[in-house]
């Protein structure tokens, strides 16, 4: 059977299985559609957050990445997995012995302010909606490529899919249709690094695999042969980094503490019984991540060698058919300068025929490494998982940001049950097709921002968190002008260096501290904390009260925090 | 009153746990695998410069570590101070 017809089928069934289960998970009240009913156990919390953290992004470009970039791309191996011990010790019991529905939930009660509230529903869907957009485009372009359908109808089917389930199940839907992907993603991710691993190493386990000796009786360990492959093309040695420290410090850093700011990532908290299993899932989430991301940089390596090998010098008429087919879409490009009809691979930019943009990598690696035609369409099948996963969570939040942040809490306090849950479903569709449209006309920043989405969360929200569970004094002035400085701070940053809205982008050489708009996020957070403090020094304390809400929180037991009254 | 007064004594042995596991993980992620990476780079294990090993597998794993620690480590003072939820 060709490519084509098993990706039909192994996408027909997991989209199939993923409706079903919305079926099988209508969501009946509010509590139900924001946070599951709050009855979700530990495992499947902890599968469903997996899923919903590895995005397109994580599945597809990440191993791209450190393929092109070696060791400097350990900055997201470490940011995006670091950031969970923040939100396991930091935040997650916490805000799950508060027990609300909303991070803006917290912040707005925590601060006895509906300018606090209205500050942070602002930076969630800043933060959403710049993160949803790439979902959406991650879907059409599986589509395009592997089902020949046009980039536009694959958004469209994708809006479709997500539309039904998080709009019928909400949060309970959103849930079990997570731990259904988070199996197909991890299967799909691991199949193909498996099969390359052991055909190049001869270890299955792909983590090993990756500082193993080659396969062919040489005794050269693989990441040697790919140092002196690399250096040969004049590359930097791949093992070796090439940015600066300050910059792969702060981008690390802004990761992780964007990681534990994202609100989509810190509402599946909500969704457990006790105290108890917020920190057991955050911990089982990691564990089921770690799974991915200590394979991903195990397929760069794979990938990189792989590429390497079958193009480089080699006759432009011999190369094989994923060449040819990657060509039709844009995403591997060759010029043959020298019309020696050879592809010359090198670093030299001047003598370089071949463009290979690095979100092929995962996509490319299996018909690169001539596996059969079923574990293409499994990866296929494994990325729409991971795309329409993150895509669902993200929707959720924007959803209820505005029903229950916006329309509940501010502008309509007397809405029924049954009012608020229509509103939650109607701005569930509304955000659907919000992220619909910028699928299909991608503004040409979305590319960047959604890596600055992490600079955004890290400027903004953890700040605001950490500090009003971890600082009693901490008041509503703080917080607010904290917010406002750290994001608007980050959107200036963002907004003159990576989007050239203010003139002329920059050279990297006037960069504040040397550190990239990617890292600025530590920067802005450290400011966002100073400004809190410093505010807060000069004004009042917070009421008893709300001193007395931190007091709670601190401990697991006792009933959830009586609710403010203002 | 003697609920406030375990509850402020078990915030500090939290507080406690929290700084040494913290102070773990900064120094897995940032000092092995960025700060002295190039030096770790020396050392091998298996086909893996050291530093590289940890910045893109070692630290990984001790991050998992560290969570199931706290895990048990605060299952363990919620018995002790009787504030299971």
């Amino acid at each position: 059977m060709s490519v084509q017809v098993w990706t039909y089928i192994i996408v027909g069934i997991t989209f199939a299985l993923y409706i079903g289960i919305a079926i099988w998970s209508k969501a009946g009240s509010t509590k139900d559609f924001y946070v599951a009913g709050g009855g979700v156990s530990p495992l499947a919390n902890g599968m469903a957050t997996a899923a919903d953290w590895m995005s397109a992004a994580s599945f597809i470009s990440m191993a791209g990445i450190i393929s092109f970039t070696g060791y400097d791309g350990s900055v997201y191996l470490m940011g995006w997995t670091g950031g969970y011990v923040l939100l396991a010790l930091l935040l997650a019991p916490y805000l799950r012995k508060f027990g609300k529905f909303t991070v803006p939930d917290f912040i707005g009660d925590r601060y006895y302010s509906d300018t606090a509230r209205i500050v942070a529903v602002v930076c969630a869907l800043l933060v959403s909606f710049t993160y949803v957009a790439g979902q959406m485009r991650g879907v059409g372009v599986v589509f395009s490529r592997f089902l020949e359908v046009d980039i536009n109808t694959g958004v469209i089917i994708g809006m479709i899919i997500v539309l039904f389930y998080a709009v019928l199940g909400g949060m309970k839907g959103i849930t079990y249709t997570q731990v259904a992907q988070y199996c197909v993603l991890i299967f799909a991710f691991m199949v193909p690094a498996i099969f390359i691993s052991i055909q190049m190493t001869g270890n299955p386990i792909p983590q090993l695999g990756m500082g193993d000796t080659l396969n062919d009786g040489s005794g050269v360990y693989l990441l040697e042969k790919l140092n002196g492959l690399s250096t040969e093309l004049g590359f930097n040695e791949y093992t070796e980094g090439s940015k600066d420290m300050i910059d792969i410090l702060a981008i690390t850093l802004a990761l992780m503490v964007g990681t534990a700011g994202l609100p989509h990532v810190i509402v599946r908290f909500f969704t457990v019984k006790k105290v108890k299993d917020a920190r057991k899932s955050a911990g089982l989430a990691l564990l089921l991540i770690a799974i991915l991301y200590t394979t991903a940089p195990a397929v760069a390596v794979f990938a990189r060698v792989n590429l390497i090998e079958t193009v480089s010098d080699k006759s432009y008429d011999g190369m094989p058919e994923w060449f040819k087919n990657w060509e039709k879409t844009g995403l591997l490009k060759f010029e043959d300068k020298n019309l020696d009809g050879k592809v010359q691979y090198v670093a030299d930019p001047k003598i370089n025929e071949l463009n290979v943009d690095r979100d092929i990598m995962v996509l490319a690696n299996p018909e690169i490494a001539n596996l059969p035609a079923w574990v293409i369409a499994l990866v296929a099948a494994g990325c729409l998982a991971a795309a329409l996963s993150t895509a669902a969570g993200l929707l959720l939040v924007i959803s209820a940001s505005v029903s229950h942040d916006l329309i509940k809490k501010i502008f309509a306090p007397t809405i029924s049950e049954k009012g608020e849950l229509l509103a939650a479903r109607l701005s569930a569709v509304l955000a659907v097709c919000v992220a619909g449209y910028f699928g299909i006309n991608p503004p040409g920043f979305v590319a960047a921002v959604v890596a600055l989405a992490f600079g955004l969360a890290a400027a903004s929200l953890f700040p605001a968190i950490i500090l009003g569970i971890f600082y009693k004094r901490m008041n509503k002035e703080g917080a607010v002008s904290g917010m406002v400085v750290g994001i608007l701070l980050m959107l200036f940053y963002m907004a003159k260096f990576k989007l050239g809205w203010l003139g002329e982008i920059p050279p990297a050489s006037e960069w504040w501290f040397g550190i990239s708009p990617e890292g600025f996020g530590s920067v802005a957070m450290v400011v966002n904390f100073i400004v809190s403090l410093t505010v807060c020094r000069f004004t009042a304390a917070p009421p008893q009260e709300v001193q007395e809400i931190v007091e709670n929180i601190r401990i697991p037991s006792g009933v959830n925090t009586p609710s403010v009254n203002h | 009153m003697n609920q406030n007064i375990s509850a402020q004594k078990y915030w500090k042995i939290n507080l406690k746990y929290l700084s040494i596991l913290l102070f773990i993980w900064f120094i897995s992620s940032f000092g092995l695998g960025v700060f002295f990476v190039d030096a770790l780079n020396n050392f091998n294990i298996g086909g893996f410069p050291l530093g590289f090993w940890f910045a893109q597998q070692g630290s990984i794993y001790i991050f998992v570590v560290l969570i199931f620690t706290y895990v048990f480590l605060m299952n363990r003072l919620d018995k002790r101070f009787g504030f299971e939820d």
